[in-house]
């Protein structure tokens, strides 16, 4: 057993990581599925999407090729909306509530719809927003994600002068470096930064790390507010035995590499055990697999039932050949010379729910132990505890309190997304980005 | 199993089936093809002085991503040899004899030309004539075609030429650009025509290229009227026809129905309504021959169902319960009903009675799906709402009378009773 890169020959790699949802090959194949909609009124697609995203009326745009003005409809209300309609959750939120699912048929692909509008916008560079004439008002924005960038965007169009601060050199943020690379690619989320940043009036100073590079004193100081869109951090740790060995990898790390440092130099083991039952945790699997891995196990401490995934994630990773281990946690990971040999495991049960209304998971006191050769966490991310601290922003385990106008408890700065949320999806970021900048403009005017 | 044979003015027919006088029909290989795949006949495309088309020829209406809702040509009569086209339907006669060649014609505006086409024509052994007084474009221009059907007396003139000279069933196809068919049905049925046909295209224009802005179908930068047909021209049809059937002297002859007529269903509704027969073209020129084999199969179907065994004993069965607006029955009520357990939340009926109706559907929101029920108090019983539902039967309309006896609204006027008051 052992950890190793380039296992496959390049078309392998081509095909593992080809779109998992091709897009619409021309307007006629979009048409079909547009005019299947029925047009709802108070529409439940819409009023499941957390940008509220008029989505009859885009679809309707789209049937009568009004495809600019579709665009318009989409990006009016999510300004990510090319990035959601790849990487957002479908099935539990727009696609979800869509009617037909009522009827028992198919519902509408919402997604690809959108993807198929949101992709002629940003090729034809489709200047939709127009930004009023500078107020001579200045907003400084921590985080280049996609609570930051809507923020910016929605600030810009109102004539804020916004700065944003982001300590990686790409902006995107999870959509950038946290995703599969099946579902957007790095080429995609910097032509979506671009495009959201074309509107003007928005400058992005890269590699400014918050509590490195600059302080929240200094944005307070020279800015009329500020927004903290600083998201959550690296993996959640384990906390057992053994987690420093070679051969622990953090999902996200482990997530980005394959997308910033190309496939064949990503090394990956053979047995590879998957901790966690999210998104990123399928990311992580399915990813793992595709790269070569000959098994891969995951692991949850509880059920199907209680999985944050959602089902048609979790087919992805069985269809690839994922094992699923559920009621398990992770108890020690075990090494030869430094590097992970083992995984010893914990049987759980399920007891009374806990605070987030799921039954909690119990240790049964039995252990079983899997061969492995790497293991990757995914068990959640941690907030920036420290920093947040450091600032003196009330928080909650790390994650920062705000009150029902996105204000922290220091004035004239704001805060959403991730950073808030403790991690949720894209468009919800998206939205917080929206009502934080809704707030701002309150505050300043 | 009911039989779908068909006797249309003696003509015989497997099924009531012909193909409208049209390009399905304008030569021996296309009606033969035809004939293989089960049509009960053809009116063969119309015949008379040879003439040129232009191309383009056809255009349409395309609807929420279906095609040819409606569909419009401006092509002429046959533009092939007479005499070749006088071969072919006697060579079609001899290999298909149990099926009906009905040959249209539209001979030059003088009594020896129509005698002269036809006796040419019935040397062929065609079982019946069919009158081309219909075609809205090309023709007309010439004094032929719908200036004919449209003028009573040109129509009864050149009938009365034409039952001079005809051996065989005459039947006379009447155009739909009038403001009512029965002028012109009643001088041709006066002039001896055996049977009457209907309804030939409709003039119109079927939309315009926005990027040429040239209107379709296209002709080296122009356009022109063409006749509209397809499914979209159906009810216009159905309501001449019923004209025609409930007329006293029209409707004591044959009528072969024609206009939209795409599926059983259709056809059924054209019989129901007094046509004998029906007359399909769209249909074919959209799918091919092969939709015989439904056509005849789902009327089978349903005449079993309902118990008809020839199609004598359903012809006509609705033309009376079309009535008139006065003689409806004022004390009948109905109001929607939503069946909770198919609704799927839509809200389509709520907005539309909200919106343009008479706001007697009330809304619960819930998240996402909202409660849509209807408030009985203030539904006038329009339909809207059933309409508009993508579900069957999740909105019924149930009755409930306002008062047992049948009221008109002549009585309820003489007995000054109350008028609407929201």
């Amino acid at each position: 057993m052992a950890i190793e890169n380039n296992r496959l020959t390049e078309q392998q790699y081509e095909e593992n990581f080809a779109d998992i949802h091709p897009p619409y090959e021309n307007i006629t194949a979009a048409k079909v599925d547009a005019n299947r909609c029925l047009f709802c009124y108070d529409a439940p697609c819409m009023k499941s999407c957390p940008t509220s995203i008029d989505v009859p009326k885009f679809i309707k745009q789209i049937s009568t090729e009004n495809i600019k003005g579709s665009a318009k409809t989409i990006f009016s209300s999510n300004i990510m909306g090319a990035g959601c309609s790849k990487v957002c959750p479908v099935e539990k939120l727009c696609e979800g509530a869509c009617v037909y699912n009522l009827l028992e048929e198919e519902p509408i692909p919402i997604a690809k719809l959108q993807r198929y509008t949101t992709e002629i916008a940003m090729k034809e560079n489709w200047q939709l927003f127009e930004r009023k004439p500078s107020t001579g008002k200045k907003v400084a924005i921590v985080g280049a994600g996609p609570a930051g960038l809507s923020c910016a965007h929605a600030l810009s169009r109102e004539g804020i002068d916004c700065t944003i601060y982001e300590k990686e050199n790409k902006g995107g943020g999870l959509m950038t470096y946290g995703i599969a690379a099946y579902k957007v690619t790095p080429q995609f989320c910097e032509d979506e930064v671009n495009y959201i940043l074309s509107i003007g009036g928005i400058d992005v100073k890269y590699n400014q790390e918050l509590g490195k590079d600059i302080t929240l004193a200094q944005l307070r100081k020279e800015y009329d507010a500020v927004y903290l869109g600083i998201g959550v951090g690296v993996a959640r740790h384990l906390d057992i035995p053994g987690e420093k060995l070679e051969g622990v990898v953090d999902a996200i790390s482990f997530i980005y590499d394959i997308r910033a440092k190309g496939f064949s130099t990503v090394p990956v083991g053979d047995k590879v055990a998957v901790i966690g039952m999210g998104m990123t945790a399928i990311d992580a699997a399915t990813q793992a697999k595709r790269l070569g891995a000959k098994e891969v196990t995951m692991l949850y401490r509880r059920t199907q039932d209680e999985m944050p995934c959602t089902e048609v994630e979790l087919d992805i990773a069985m269809l690839d050949g994922c094992k699923i281990i559920w009621l398990t946690a992770p108890k020690e990971v075990k090494g030869i010379n430094g590097k992970v040999t083992e995984l010893v495991c914990s049987k759980m049960k399920l007891g009374e729910p806990d605070t987030s209304g799921r039954r909690s998971p119990i240790d049964t006191g039995e252990t079983f132990t899997l061969d492995v050769d790497m293991v990757i966490k995914a068990a959640g991310q941690t907030p920036f505890e420290d920093l947040i601290e450091d600032l003196k922003i009330q928080n909650l385990k790390g994650k920062i309190t705000i009150d029902g106008n996105c204000s922290t408890n220091i004035q004239g700065v704001f805060a959403g997304g991730d950073a808030v949320n403790g991690g949720k999806e894209v468009v919800d970021a998206v939205q917080a980005g929206k009502d934080g900048a809704k707030a701002i403009l309150d505050y300043i005017f | 199993m009911a039989s779908l044979h068909s006797n249309f003015l003696g003509i015989s027919s497997p099924n009531p089936y012909w193909l409208a006088s049209a390009p399905p029909t304008d030569k021996k290989y296309n009606v033969l093809r035809a004939f293989e795949a089960g049509w009960g006949g053809v009116v063969w495309k119309t015949l008379g002085s040879q003439v040129k088309n232009v191309s383009s020829r056809y255009s349409a209406v395309d609807f929420n991503g279906g095609r040819m809702m409606g569909f419009n040509n401006i092509e002429l009569i046959s533009d092939r040899p007479l005499d070749i086209n006088l071969k072919e339907i006697a060579e079609c006669i001899k290999l298909f004899p149990d099926r009906a060649m009905v040959v249209s014609l539209m001979a030059d505006n003088d009594k020896k030309s129509w005698h002269e086409l036809i006796k040419k024509v019935e040397d062929t052994g065609a079982h019946g004539l069919e009158l081309n007084f219909g075609c809205p474009h090309g023709m007309t221009e010439r004094g032929m075609g719908a200036a004919v059907g449209q003028d009573p007396e040109i129509a009864c003139m050149v009938v009365e030429w034409v039952m001079e000279a005809a051996n065989i069933p005459v039947i006379t196809k009447l155009t739909p650009n009038v403001h009512s068919v029965v002028p012109t049905g009643r001088s041709v049925v006066k002039a001896g025509t055996n049977a009457l046909s209907l309804i030939n295209t409709i003039q119109s224009v079927t939309g315009v290229d926005l990027d040429t802005l040239v209107p379709n179908p296209y002709v080296a930068g122009k356009s022109v009227f063409g006749g509209y047909c397809g499914p979209a021209v159906k009810p216009i049809a159905l309501k001449f026809l019923t004209t025609i059937a409930q007329d006293e002297l029209t409707k004591t002859v044959p009528v072969s129905g024609i206009g939209g007529v795409s599926t059983w269903k259709d056809a059924v509704e054209f019989m129901l309504l007094g046509a004998s027969n029906v007359q399909v073209c769209t249909a074919a020129m959209k799918y091919g021959f092969r939709i015989i084999d439904d056509l005849c199969d789902g009327l089978n179907n349903w005449m079993d169902e309902k118990g008809f065994n020839t199609l004598d004993d359903f012809i006509g069965k609705s033309v009376d319960s079309i009535t008139h607006w006065e003689d409806l029955d004022i004390n009948y009520h109905h109001i929607a009903k939503i069946n909770q357990d198919k609704c799927i939340h839509c809200g389509l009926c709520y907005i539309a009675c909200e919106d343009t109706s008479h706001q007697s559907i009330k809304i619960e929101k819930g998240n996402p799906y909202n409660t849509y029920t209807i408030i009985d108090e203030e539904c006038v019983g329009c339909n809207l709402c059933q309409l508009v539902c993508p579900v069957d039967d999740c909105i019924t309309m149930e009755e409930h009378r306002v008062a047992p006896e049948y009221i008109n609204w002549i009585e309820w006027q003489k007995r000054g009773l109350p008028l609407n008051d929201h």
